[in-house]
Formats: structure tokens, sequence, C-alpha cells
């Protein structure tokens, strides 16, 4: 594995499947009574967050914590950023004060990209969603969760055929999770109006289509991505409700699955737009389940970049030194 | 004022000769013409060419001396083998009066470096909404006849049809950005394969060939003259062509960075690499290699566009738009135009020189290198190869994407009227 985490194409399909096993063994603590490993006690995560987001957020925090790591939040709301401080300042503080890894989120495509690249930080740095590029840990949360549902919680997801449907164009969700469903031998199909699809979308490892009815009864897992209301003013579409007569996840629509098929969502969810309240609440939703598996996906990811002696780990973080001075091995 | 022999040049890439500078201008041409009195340049293998004029820099005077002064701008372009440049009007305050082109006029004169020839705004403030006083540039010290909105389209038909029109009455040219505004808000890289997976606002080409196919056709209508500034698109130059065929008066300039680089260096999310209008794919920069080539485009301009580092060591979003290009040009025309058998050197002179000096109405630059003639002139030794070091660049910024390339050729020599400005590849 490489020491960032800023694309899911990074992942080569071991390094996949060894985040997801981790994240099985890991997901057994969240079940003891005492929820917490000592494995990454004095080291130090920072969760550098530039743009509001509560569920990534608290799922990292809740990560680090539960692998006994210190935690820094930094949101950019109250902090220096506001008065105008720059990405590369606020780097170079959190680096001066020994950050082993940084958890970013930012507005701006490639931020994650720039803070791994530019030499301003040492620590690994960990892409938790920027701009409408990527989002990795979500994707493997995703596939986390279709493993277990689909795939026994075991080996890769070959075959499996996953329609993700909506705003692909601005969706850092879609594209992490094609090129991480592809990495492990899922066939996915990307549905949306041609206005939401991105120029090239044809070069991907998909197949595309402006019909949702159609590859449902073949589907073995739908996503469904936010829309954005105020897309429809960029005459994305024409009005909410042509969108979700559409593109939309209703009762109907949720019949034509096979038995064993799931439906999905990264959240928040647009009840009513892209998909219908009973479907979100129905036994085949996954939803809040993705939510429990992203805290034990972090905690592989966190654990695998931060441990240090991981067979198939590459040079570990030169910044490893914690302020307290003792340096725990991790076994 | 000093005489000079320039011995055994090849002018134009042509037959070696010895040329003699005097009294600001080519006082004689011939083989083994006597040294006497005069200081001697040994340019054996070397390329004699007129001074080069570059249609469009950015020297950031007034407002914004912090990345690049008249002076510095100046050196940056003497230094690249040029006699003539252009300063756009994107400056604080906009040079969108008589009274702030005569300023950057002046600074230029000062500088003796390289003539600093200014351009006018099209509209006050580049606000796309009034005209400028243009004639009042026209009539000024300065003597502008190139007028542009650089950085900002003339987006409104109307008011570009009456610069077009407007402009007539003193020979002036418009010079647009061709980027229509709905097309491209919040546009960061150019749309197409890569920006959708790098998640980056796309920037289609259809936004520079739609208004470039407007204003070929308004020039048409009203009979005038219309420049496209940094052409980079394969559409364009079909529009172009198009254009040129029916006879109609227009011409078009195209960047270094457009013939070298592709949209596939934004993968690093590197500013550097960040640049309006964008870097194109593969086959575009082959389409504008073959139409520079042709005559389709008619100039090379660099564009140059000097950025403060804080404006570059950011996020891609956040970036200024823009790169380095004065001290670098030479050599990437060399590099794809020369060395891959596109263009001789008499062609680089035609587009380097001769043809930007036409479309901006200089005087005494673009001239043929003859007895008589003023001494603008450049002398380029195309053997050695250099790698770029930014922080070697005279320009007051670094914001090259060339950094660490090895490129071909060195500017030897530049003469400004008789008067070096650079000797021995360093200022003079």
């Amino acid at each position: 594995m490489k020491r960032h985490l800023i694309s899911a194409a990074d992942l080569t399909r071991d390094d996949a499947i060894l985040i997801l096993d981790t994240a099985e063994e890991l997901a057994h603590i969240a079940e003891r009574p005492i929820k917490k490993l000592p494995t990454l006690r004095g080291r130090t995560v920072v969760n550098l967050f530039f743009e509001d987001s509560t569920r990534t957020r608290i799922s990292f925090e809740a990560a680090a914590k539960r692998l006994s790591a210190d935690v820094i939040n930094f949101s950019a709301k109250g902090s220096s950023v506001s008065k105008g401080e720059s990405l590369k300042d606020t780097a170079l503080t959190l680096q001066a004060m020994g950050a082993d890894a940084v958890v970013i989120r930012h507005h701006a495509s490639g931020a994650p990209h720039r803070l791994a690249g530019s030499g301003w930080l040492r620590g690994s740095v960990v892409n938790a969603g920027d701009g409408t590029h990527e989002h990795p840990t979500q994707a493997l949360l995703d596939a986390f969760t279709m493993r277990r549902r689909l795939a026994g919680g075991r080996g890769d997801l070959e075959g499996r055929r996953i329609t993700l449907v909506g705003d692909v164009l601005h969706s850092r969700v879609a594209r992490s999770n094609v090129l991480l469903l592809a990495t492990l031998g899922a066939e996915v199909t990307l549905v949306a109006p041609p206005t939401l699809l991105p120029i090239g979308v044809e070069s991907w490892p998909c197949t595309v289509s402006y019909d949702l009815d159609a590859p449902l009864p073949k589907s073995d897992a739908v996503m469904m991505l936010r829309v954005q209301r105020e897309r429809m003013n960029a005459a994305f579409f024409p009005t909410e409700r042509e969108y979700s007569r559409r593109y939309g996840l209703d009762l109907r629509r949720m019949a034509m699955l096979p038995e064993h098929a799931i439906v999905m969502h990264p959240g928040p969810m647009n009840r009513g737009m892209e998909i219908a309240a009973e479907v979100a609440d129905s036994t085949r939703s996954t939803i809040v389940e993705q939510v429990t598996n992203g805290v034990s996906v972090r905690m592989a990811v966190l654990y695998l970049l931060l441990g240090g002696n991981e067979p198939a780990l590459s040079a570990p973080s030169t910044a490893s030194t914690p302020s307290t001075g003792t340096e725990e091995s991790t076994k | 004022m000093s005489t000079y022999l320039i011995k055994d040049a090849k002018v134009l890439g042509g037959d070696a000769s010895d040329v003699l500078i005097r009294d600001g201008v080519i006082a004689e041409i011939g083989t083994d013409l006597s040294t006497d009195g005069a200081t001697v340049i040994e340019a054996a293998g070397q390329i004699l060419l007129p001074g080069l004029v570059d249609l469009h820099t950015h020297l950031r005077e007034p407002g914004r001396e912090d990345a690049e002064t008249v002076a510095t701008g100046a050196n940056a372009a003497a230094l690249g083998g040029f006699t003539a440049v252009h300063a756009m009007a994107n400056t604080d305050p906009v040079a969108d009066t008589a009274g702030t082109v005569e300023q950057v006029w002046r600074l230029g004169q000062e500088t003796g470096r390289c003539d600093v020839h200014p351009v006018g705004a099209v509209t006050v403030g580049l606000e796309g909404k009034r005209l400028a006083e243009l004639g009042a540039m026209a009539d000024s010290a300065a003597r502008v006849r190139v007028f542009s909105d650089d950085g900002k389209c003339v987006d409104d038909a109307v008011i570009m049809r009456r610069a077009l029109e407007y402009v007539k009455a003193f020979d002036g040219v418009v010079a647009q950005h061709a980027q229509e505004p709905r097309l491209t808000e919040g546009a960061q890289m150019n749309e197409g394969t890569v920006s959708g997976e790098l998640g980056l606002r796309g920037w289609p080409a259809v936004a520079e060939e739609s208004i470039i196919a407007r204003d070929v056709l308004l020039t048409a209508h009203v009979g005038s003259r219309l420049h496209v500034c940094h052409v980079s698109t394969a559409g364009s130059v079909e529009i172009l062509r198009w254009a040129k065929s029916k006879g109609w008066n227009v011409t078009a300039e195209v960047t270094p960075h457009h013939l070298l680089l592709t949209d596939e260096l934004v993968r690093s999310y590197d500013p550097v690499y960040k640049v309006n209008p964008p870097l194109r794919t593969a086959a575009d920069v082959t389409a504008l290699r073959e139409a520079l080539a042709d005559g389709t485009i008619d100039a090379v301009a660099t564009d140059h566009a000097p950025h403060p580092s804080e404006d570059k060591d950011c996020e891609w979003a956040v970036a200024a738009m823009g790169m380095l290009g004065l001290e670098t040009a030479l050599s990437i025309v060399q590099e794809t135009m020369v060395d891959t058998g596109l263009l001789d050197w008499a062609g680089v002179a035609d587009r380097m020189s001769v043809r930007p000096a036409a479309i901006g109405r200089l005087e005494g630059h673009g001239r043929p290198v003859e007895v008589g003639e003023p001494a603008n002139l450049v002398l380029v030794d195309p053997t050695p190869r250099r790698t770029v070091e930014p922080s070697e660049l005279a320009s007051r910024s670094r914001n090259t994407p060339y950094a660490g390339l090895e490129l071909p050729g060195k500017v030897v020599a530049t003469f400004l009227r008789g008067v070096p400005t650079v000797i021995d590849g360093k200022l003079a």
C-alpha cells in the first residue's frame, strides 16, 4: 500500500482486500464492551475539515479514538483558515505539531493530492472527500457493505452487478466507487440524465445507461447518489419532480430488483427526491449499516497507514515521534 | 554608438554571412567584412533573425509589481530574443485611458531593453459594457493599435461589432480572448476525459470556437480586422482556416505552451499548469503545430503571465491562471516546430517577428535582415541544450511550467536599434 490514500486508484486488488479483511477483524471491537485497541497510542491524527461534514468527520474521529490515537479536530470555521490562511500554512502548522496522519476534507478537487505531494507535510494523508474528485474511504465502506451482504464478507466482488444512480458529474463517491469496484471485479452501471454525466465517462471502467428501469432486474446492489436541488437552477434537469420520476428509487422500482439485492445511499439523503422514504427505511436498505461499517473501514485504513510494521506497507511515516516520546509498537 | 560585426552567422538560417551593425542600422552584409573598429561577435553555426515581437505579454505594471514590472519583464523579453512586446491591458488600473497607456509606454522606453507597446482595453475596466476611449489611446504617445480585453472575452456581440468598426478609423485591430463566459463559469481545465476523472470543472473547446466563429463573421460583415488571441483547439484552427479562405482580415496567435503541453499534466494538480485557455489534448497540439506551419496561425505569442508564488503554491481551484513564457518561447518553438521539421528558421522569423509586427502595425520591427534596416536582431545558437531552472529567470516570478525540462537553443545576443540588450546570453 502507498503511504497516502488519495484516490481509490491508489489501491491494488490486494491492498483493497487487505483493508476490507482488516476492517472485518476490527469490526468485532465494536461488539465488545470496551471498544478500544492500544494500537495507535501516542500517534496523532488530525481531522482537517475545510467543508462541513458530520458523518465523515465523526466516523474518522471514532475510528482514530478506538485505536487510541490522539485526535485533533481542525475545522475551517473558527480557525485561522477563515482568516485567509493558506492550505500551505495550515499544513506547515500541522507538520510542526507532529501530525502522523492528516485526514482532509476539502471543497477543492486535488487538495489532498497537493497536501501529500507538495512536501509541506511528512505524515500520511487520507482523502476524506475532495471537491468533485474522490472519496476513497466511502468507496471502501461501500465495498465492505456489499461484500458482507453479497459475498459472505470474503474475497472480492467478482461478477457482482452494481448500479450507481444520480449526479455522477459532481459526485466524488461515484468516482471512487467506479474505480474501486472495477478493481474488485464488479460490473458497474452508471445511471443518470446525460447532463449529470461527465464528458469522457465512456472511458471509465463501467457502462452507462440513461434509463434506470433497464439495469434494475439484474442488479445486486443499487446505490443512489445525492442530488442537490440547486442543480435544477443550472438546468441540469427541469424540475425536482421530473428528476424523481425518471431517476428516483421508489417502491415500484425497488420491486424490480432481485430478491437478494440491496439498496445503498452514502448520505445525506433527500427523501422523496432520489429515494422514496419507504425505500430508505426498507429492510433492503443498508444505509445505517454503511455508517457503522464506515468506522471499521476507517480504523483499518488508519491502522494500515500508521501501523508501521505491516509487511504490505511501504516506507512508514518519518514524522513518527509523538509528543509523549514513547513509541507504541503495533502488534 | 558602437559598431558590431556579427561574423559567419546564418541569416534566417541560410548561408553564413557577416553582418555589420553601425548607428543603429544594418550597415553592411557580406563575407569577410573588415573588422576594423568593430566589436566582433563570432557566430559560426548560429542563426541571425529579426528581433522577436510578442503580441501578448502581461507585464503587471501598474498594480502587481510584486509579480512583474515593465523593467523586469523587458529584461526577460530581451533574454528571450524579443525587441518588442505588447503589454496587455489587464493591469490595475486597467490600461483603458491615454494616461495609463502612456505610462506603460514611457516605462518601456526607460528600460532601453525592449520596446513596450501597450495594448489598450476595448471596454472600460474590461467590463464589456462601454467602449474605452480607443481613439485617445490610438492618438496618444503610445500610438496604440492593438486593443484587447484579454483575460475577459468581449462577449456582447454588439460591443464586439462596434469595437471592430470603430478601430477601422485608425487601422487598429481587436484582439479577442475567445471564451464564451456562460460555458466556462468556474472552469478549471480543458473539458475532456481528464477533467471528468479529476473532478475539475471543464472549459470546453466549443466555448472558444463558438466565439471565434461569431467574430470572424462579424469581422467580415463590418470589413474590419480581427486578431484571435491564444488559439488552443483543433476546432478553432478549422474555423480560422475557413475564414482565411474567404479572404477575411483575420489573424491568430498560438502560445508556446499550447504547442507543447497537454492536459495530462493537470493530473499532478500542480497549478503551474493552470492557464487560460487551458492546456488541451495531444490532438489539439498537433493541429496547432500544423496550423502554425501552414500559416493558418500567423504568430507565436507568449501570453507571458507572471504570478507571485503564493498564487501558485496552493490548491488548484484557487490558483491564478497563467505561466511564464518570454525566456523560453524560442526554445519551445525550436523544439516543437524547427527540430520536428515543420518550420525552418525563416519561418520562425516570419511567425515570431514579421507577422506579429505587421499585426501590431509596428514600424522598425519584423523587418528583413537587409542593409539599411533598423538593427533589431537576435542571434540564436540552436545547438546547446539547457535545463530550465526557475531561479535563473529574469522575470520577477517563477511560474514556469518547464522547470527541470531540457530545451534546445540559446539566445546569444539581442540588439535593439543597434544596441546590444543581451550579449553572451546575459543582459548587456
